[in-house]
């Protein structure tokens, strides 16, 4: 099951905690993987490390043209592209009263028009192949809000909603676009907060501890292979039962 | 029909997978050929790389027909 020999996947934020993990389990699975993020070096660390059927593509999500080019750079190095794996995401946390429009700007631009731009360039050549899977990693505070993070929150429940609207447009072609929701997970992102604060979330998960970048990308191996061709528009969150929706 | 209409009527048939004796000029794309909205997207990408055109989205949504698809990429080859 979940076998992903032949196929190819654009992996964006494969720099990070949870990109680098996703990255590793659908080569793990046999897929050719193309590793997309703005720090190069890391990159080619991963590559290096993967060794056969790795290859780097560095962009800055911030600029949108660069965006648009990605799905065909990264096809032209693979040989193809079959899944999209929309990852990379930043926080510009703050309460709204205090949000200067900035932040508000750069994180819808890089989680949310970022994924826009990815998607649409990517499914000229999946409607046409008559396969595809995008999957984009959104956030269980998408759903449920979460004060502080009022940019953060509209820009995730953005991409569930774009998910679903486009996930309708494209079923008839075999092409499956889904969003992974994780809840709190221990990564450069989740680092940043203080003793207290994660004292403060782990009270509320019923798990009792933060999930592994290995358990989301569990999530992504799944709605990538054949086995979920007849799941679409979903969100599928993986959060230790902090928010059963 | 020319050359460019029947390269035209070649991709329609081989898209929609329709009888060529429908392809006509004044055939629909969504009345008469059974297409949806997706495939005459579909379509004008095709049409675009067979041509070596740009078609932009606003002309695309006024191709309704397999007259107006030769009409316009004729005007486009000038
Ligand atoms: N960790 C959590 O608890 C959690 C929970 C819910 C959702 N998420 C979501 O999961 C995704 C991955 O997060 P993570 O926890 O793995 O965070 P992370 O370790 O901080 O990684 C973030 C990734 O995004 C990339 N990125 C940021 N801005 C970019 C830009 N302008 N252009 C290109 N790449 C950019 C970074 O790449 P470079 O540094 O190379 O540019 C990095 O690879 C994000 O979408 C995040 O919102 C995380």
């Amino acid at each position: 099951m979940f076998d992903l020999s032949g196929k190819c996947a654009l992996v964006t934020g494969a720099t990070g905690g949870i990109g680098g993990a996703i990255a590793r389990a659908l080569h793990g699975q046999g897929a050719t993987v193309a590793l997309s993020g703005r720090q190069a070096e890391k990159l080619e660390a991963l590559a290096g490390e993967l060794g056969e059927r790795a290859h780097v593509a560095p962009c800055d999500l911030g600029d949108l043209d660069a965006v648009d080019a990605l799905p065909k750079q990264a096809a032209e190095a693979m040989g193809g592209l079959h899944i999209v794996v929309s990852n990379a995401g930043v926080t510009r946390d703050g309460l709204m009263l205090m949000m200067k429009p900035e932040m508000w700007d750069e994180v819808i631009r890089v989680n949310l028009t970022a994924y826009f731009r990815l998607a649409k360039a990517a499914l000229r050549g999946m409607t046409r192949q008559r396969f595809g899977r995008i999957i984009a990693v959104a956030s269980v505070v998408g759903v449920t809000g979460n004060p502080g993070q009022a940019n953060y929150a509209a820009s995730k429940a953005g991409m569930i909603g774009m998910t679903k609207s486009l996930a309708a447009e494209v079923a008839s072609r075999n092409v499956t676009v889904n969003c992974i929701a994780p809840g709190f997970i221990a990564t450069a992102m989740t680092g940043a907060l203080n003793d207290q604060q994660k004292e403060a979330i782990l009270s509320k998960i019923p798990a009792g501890e933060m999930g592994a970048p290995e358990d989301v990308a569990a999530a992504a191996v799944y709605l990538a292979s054949e086995e979920a061709r007849y799941v679409t528009g979903q969100t599928l969150h993986v959060n230790g039962g902090m928010a059963m929706i | 029909m020319s050359d460019l209409a029947e390269r035209v009527k070649k991709i329609v048939v081989e898209h929609l997978d329709v009888d060529p004796a429908k392809v006509e000029p004044k055939a629909s794309f969504i009345d008469d050929l059974g297409a949806d909205s997706l495939d005459i997207v579909e379509l004008v990408m095709a049409f675009e790389e067979e041509f070596d055109v740009e078609i932009p989205d606003d002309a695309a949504e006024t191709i309704q027909t397999v007259g107006d698809a030769i009409n316009f990429i004729t005007e486009q080859k000038k």
